[in-house]
């Protein structure tokens, strides 16, 4: 009887789930040709604020958004949950202090990484009234979408980072994204790796769009060249289990020529496993954090560090108030440039002053209360 | 539940059946005071107030589930899980077709009654603590859900949408549904046998045996009304998202919060003694508490540690008084 | 099991000990084997000294976690102490080796605050333990990224990480010795001399069988109950140092250790709701928990699917016990 209970709900969960996995498509080759060709695009715009640069875009009209200042801005925020998320939202409260003289107000509410609340958060801002212009920084792309777009029939929003399925905001800014990402740091590996040389790549989480078109990219490139790839393991972010990883990598294959990452923050830890077992440290991609940058400086690694710019956390702050003075943005999509940090460049953005989950490639130098708001000395 | 030989004394009884007039009070306070001392004055207006209680539906919905749950002395922590297998079934076997409607709740309705069935019987027949069992069968859940979807799955059609985004006279169907709900758990307690044998398992299982309830049934009835309730909330959050992922529920933290509102609420942890009118009034709180921090810009960090804080102060207002030993 | 039970029949008791004890001990045993045959090199002595050391954290905090739950309590604030550990360790340091020490000391200062917190919480205040250290687990989180401004200021000195990091090699006989295996040791032992050796740990099990017999037999169950939170939250600060030192700086490293060190436990054969547990068995659930994981990741299982062994044998360890107890009634 009991046995059967088990057996009955073992039984019935599996048969309404398996197989029943959606094929969503995170390997689209035509995704795959416009990242590259994003890539190979010269950015417009003043070549020292990246942030301010487009790659590609048109200008829209915002004649019909314009008031008198200084303006109300309000801001919903998919959480701050991560050390990405933390830089971006500092970044985009000094570029407000920057443009105190326009913003009379600036108000946020954080949903701390719940679709639910966020919605209820948008909803009372626009029937609040105390918004001149909405920015979102949506939590997940579909379940914003009916928010963002009744939000729209009452004033002019801005759109960043992870996007929403509607066009109704003024401008949607991100930097190329996954696919990029993943090309970038590819043919960076393709380009040292000796032959025949085993590659580990390193994800954090399935599912998750922005992280799975990085791995999609870089696996067709790797395909595309005979890279052997020995293993793709889920990390969750997790140092120790990054390291733990690393270590029966390295005692089943004896040798690991390059790990390949699709996020940086666990690339220390990888590294040390390699340092733990003594061995060689590998080719290895990992991101604009410090204590990446660091590591890679000290012990003169084979190195890249691809970066997905929190300075794109400065640009809605401008974007929403040129709108509100009614001077054209690029619009309705805004793709920044996403730069890579390659060893002739490393200098330039080591820094030991800065703490270690700090992105160096922030934007932020010019910043009022840089470097002491981003927690350096 | 893990309390032990928790003596009832009269002040207790009082202090309990006042708690959802001290927290209805409350909140009522705290919203209004933010919106005056802000100046949001908007947020008191017709609208405003709609706002706030729309950000108790999806709480509100498990968390009276959950009552029955914590009422017979039992919990229940895959309602997080229940919330996200429930949210990707509909959407999934929806695929945008308003034809798919029925039977993609009934779907729901009969997998998360029969999560129901399983929690309640691992409980109440193979003795298992209710913590690791439900703690067990949501991981398996989950496990289940992730193994088969990695994102959002299908989509709900726009009439299903009408769920959560439509009202009638300014009240939105969700809303409404909310406080019908609540209304039809409040006579299953107070009106019908159920209810009656509900507090006597609760208060004491032993007891109510020896007076001939079947209390092995009582549980997994209990047990049942959870699950399904939590599978009504992944429906609304299905509605709400236009889709379900298999993380909706995770990230809401609906299994943690759905038990403190409870309690909160002034329903013993350790069984028998609470209601349906508490547990409304702690998910306000939680809604104002939301709504309040938004008002006056507390940002993410404080809160957490003010939330913390709140949830055992409001739970020890009525505990610090009870005699007896609670672990 | 009761206090009379025991002094009358000390021999069944023993028993009845060793044949719990025993089977958390063999299916650890066996996983470990399956591990083995899978990746040999699990067999060579650096196989077995890695894979405990990186079980040590966990087995600590399990160690820990069974004085809270043979009391009859939970302690669900563990895993964001482990956090708020390794983000202060990194602030109070700040790559400063010569701060480690005070550091570490501040930081088993915090510990016993937030134990005795939890501790004081539920035994005046009277509020369940689930529901008072759900919240201490909450503004423990907040107030670590609060401090840390959500980002951790430094990085940990290499002194600091020692205890999670170092490892001797050429060691005889086992060829390398991680420091973390002796630290596990040391605790194993305090807590094995506190929980079995001294009088306090049969006060925890006397107070979680039946915490009013126990206060009539002049138990100050108060004292106790404060006493179990504040040993849970030494151990957790201690898996703390251990996995930051192990790992590094992050923001996350505590997620999840709470329930994790809890079904651990409960897979040693530790009673929930108090009355029965021991050490070794807590160390041996920990153990068999972690060698599930290693022989999951190792068979190619998705993810998810972890999860649903994980829950599966949680309720197969809960449910057999159950089931003994009932036969043996």
């Amino acid at each position: 009887m009991r046995k059967m209970i088990m057996r009955l709900a073992v039984g019935a969960a599996l048969a309404s789930f398996a197989g029943a996995a959606l094929a969503q498509n995170f390997d689209d080759p035509k995704e795959f040709q416009a990242a590259k060709d994003l890539l190979a695009m010269q950015p417009q715009g003043p070549a020292d604020k990246p942030w301010e640069q487009n790659l590609g875009g048109k200008e829209v009209d915002t004649s019909k958004y314009k008031k008198s200042g200084p303006y109300r801005v309000c801001f919903s925020n998919a959480g701050v949950d991560n050390p990405w998320r933390v830089v971006g939202w500092t970044n985009m409260q000094a570029q407000v202090e920057v443009l105190k003289s326009d913003i009379k107000s600036f108000t946020v509410a954080d949903a701390e990484g719940k679709d639910d609340k966020q919605i209820s958060d948008i909803n009372s801002f626009v029937s609040s009234g105390n918004c001149d212009i909405l920015i979102v920084s949506p939590n997940t792309t579909a379940a914003l979408t009916p928010a963002v777009e009744a939000a729209c029939q009452k004033l002019p929003v801005v759109v960043f980072d992870r996007g929403v399925l509607t066009q109704c905001p003024v401008t949607f800014i991100n930097p190329i994204g996954g696919y990029g990402w993943g090309i970038q740091t590819a043919n960076f590996i393709v380009s040292k790796l000796p032959k025949g040389g085993k590659v580990l790549a390193l994800r954090i989480l399935p599912g998750v769009d922005v992280l799975e078109t990085r791995w999609s990219a870089a696996n067709r490139i790797f395909k595309e060249n005979g890279v052997q790839v020995v293993g793709a393991e889920f990390t969750n972010g997790d140092n120790a289990k990054t390291k733990s990883i690393v270590e029966d990598y390295i005692n089943r294959f004896g040798k690991i020529d390059a790990v390949w990452m699709d996020a940086g923050a666990t690339a220390v830890a990888a590294l040390e496993a390699f340092e733990d077992a003594g061995q060689p440290y590998p080719i290895i991609t990992g991101e604009d954090q410090e204590d990446f940058l660091m590591k890679w400086k000290a012990k003169n690694l084979t190195a890249m560090a691809p970066t997905y710019p929190t300075y794109q956390w400065r640009t809605p702050i401008i974007a929403a108030v040129k709108i509100l003075k009614g001077e054209p943005v690029i619009g309705p999509t805004w793709k920044l440039p996403q730069p890579v940090i390659m060893q002739t460049d490393l200098d330039k953005y080591v820094d030991d002053k800065m703490p270690p989950l700090h992105y160096a490639m922030c934007g932020c130098k010019d910043l009022p209360g840089y470097p002491q708001r981003w927690g350096g000395k | 539940m893990s309390a032990t030989h928790l003596q009832s004394s009269p002040f207790t009884v009082r202090r309990g059946s006042l708690a959802p007039v001290l927290l209805l009070a409350g909140s009522v306070v705290l919203y209004v005071g933010a919106a005056l001392w802000t100046g949001e004055t908007k947020m008191l207006d017709a609208e405003g107030v709609v706002g706030l209680l729309q950000r108790m539906v999806a709480l509100g919905v498990v968390a009276l589930g959950q009552t029955f749950v914590i009422l017979a002395g039992s919990i229940d922590l895959s309602v997080a899980n229940m919330i996200s297998v429930a949210a990707v079934l509909a959407s999934y076997i929806m695929q945008g077709r308003p034809d798919m409607v029925p039977p993609a709740v009934a779907a729901v309705l009969a997998i998360s009654a029969l999560v129901g069935l399983v929690n309640g019987a691992l409980i109440a027949r193979l003795q298992v603590n209710s913590l690791i069992a439900t703690l067990g069968v949501g991981l398996i859940l989950q496990g289940l859900l992730s193994a088969s979807f990695t994102n959002f799955a299908g989509s709900v059609p726009p009439e299903f949408q009408l769920v959560a985004y439509s009202a009638f006279g300014g009240v939105p169907y969700s809303v409404a549904g909310l406080f019908a709900l609540a209304a039809l758990c409040a006579w299953l307690l107070r009106a019908t046998r159920f209810g009656a044998h509900l507090y006597a398992v609760g208060g004491n299982a032993e007891g109510a045996r020896l007076a001939g309830i079947r209390t092995d049934l009582i549980l997994i009835g209990a047990h049942v009304i959870c699950a399904v309730s939590a599978g009504l909330t992944g429906l609304y959050l299905a509605s709400r998202l236009r889709s379900g992922a298999p993380w909706v529920g995770r990230d809401g933290v609906y299994d943690l919060e759905s038990i403190a509102v409870v309690v909160i609420g002034g329903t013993l942890l350790a069984g028998g003694r609470g209601g349906v009118a508490g547990t409304l009034a702690g998910v306000l709180l939680f809604a104002t508490l939301d709504a309040v921090f938004n008002m006056l810009g507390v940002s993410a960090y404080p809160q957490l540690v003010l939330r913390g804080a709140i949830v055992v102060l409001a739970v020890a207002a009525y505990t610090f008084r009870a005699k007896g030993h609670v672990a | 099991m009761t206090l009379v039970l025991d002094q009358r029949r000390p021999a069944s008791r023993a028993l009845a000990l060793a044949r719990k004890v025993n089977v958390a001990v063999i299916v650890f045993l066996v996983l470990y084997l399956a591990i083995g045959l899978l990746q040999p090199t699990y067999f060579e002595p650096a196989g077995l000294m890695n894979f405990l050391r990186r079980a040590a954290p966990l087995a600590i905090l399990s160690a820990g976690q069974l004085f809270v739950l043979a009391s009859g309590g939970f302690d669900l604030s563990v895993g964001s102490l482990i956090t708020l550990t390794v983000i202060g360790g990194s602030m109070l340091t700040a790559n400063d080796p010569s701060r480690t020490w005070w550091a570490i000391a501040a930081l088993y200062g915090v510990g016993l605050a937030v134990g005795l917190i939890n501790g004081a919480v539920v035994a005046f205040l009277k509020t369940p333990s689930i529901i008072a250290t759900l919240g201490t687990l909450l503004s423990v989180n907040g107030a670590a990224m609060m401090w840390s401004g959500g980002a951790p200021r430094g990085y940990l000195p290499d002194n600091f990480r020692m205890f999670g990091r170092l490892v001797l090699h050429d060691v005889p006989i086992v060829k390398i010795f991680p420091i973390a295996i002796a630290v596990l040791a040391v605790c194993g032992a305090l807590a094995y001399w506190g929980f079995h050796g001294a009088v306090f740990g049969r006060r925890i099990l006397a107070v979680g069988d039946n915490p009013r017999a126990a206060e009539l037999s002049g138990v100050r169950v108060r004292s106790v109950r404060i006493g179990v939170f504040v040993i849970s939250a030494l151990a957790a600060v201690t898996a703390g140092i251990m996995l930051g030192g192990f790992g590094g700086v992050s923001v996350d490293v505590g997620l999840g250790l709470e329930l994790q060190s809890i079904a651990a436990c409960v897979v040693g054969g530790v009673q929930l709701m108090g009355g029965r547990g021991s050490v070794t068995g807590a160390i041996a659930g920990a153990l068999t928990l972690f060698a599930l994981f290693t022989l999951l990741t190792l068979l190619g299982l998705p993810q998810p699917l972890k999860e649903t062994a994980q829950g599966l044998i949680l309720i197969a360890a809960v449910a057999l016990g159950a089931w003994r107890r009932r036969r043996a009634v």
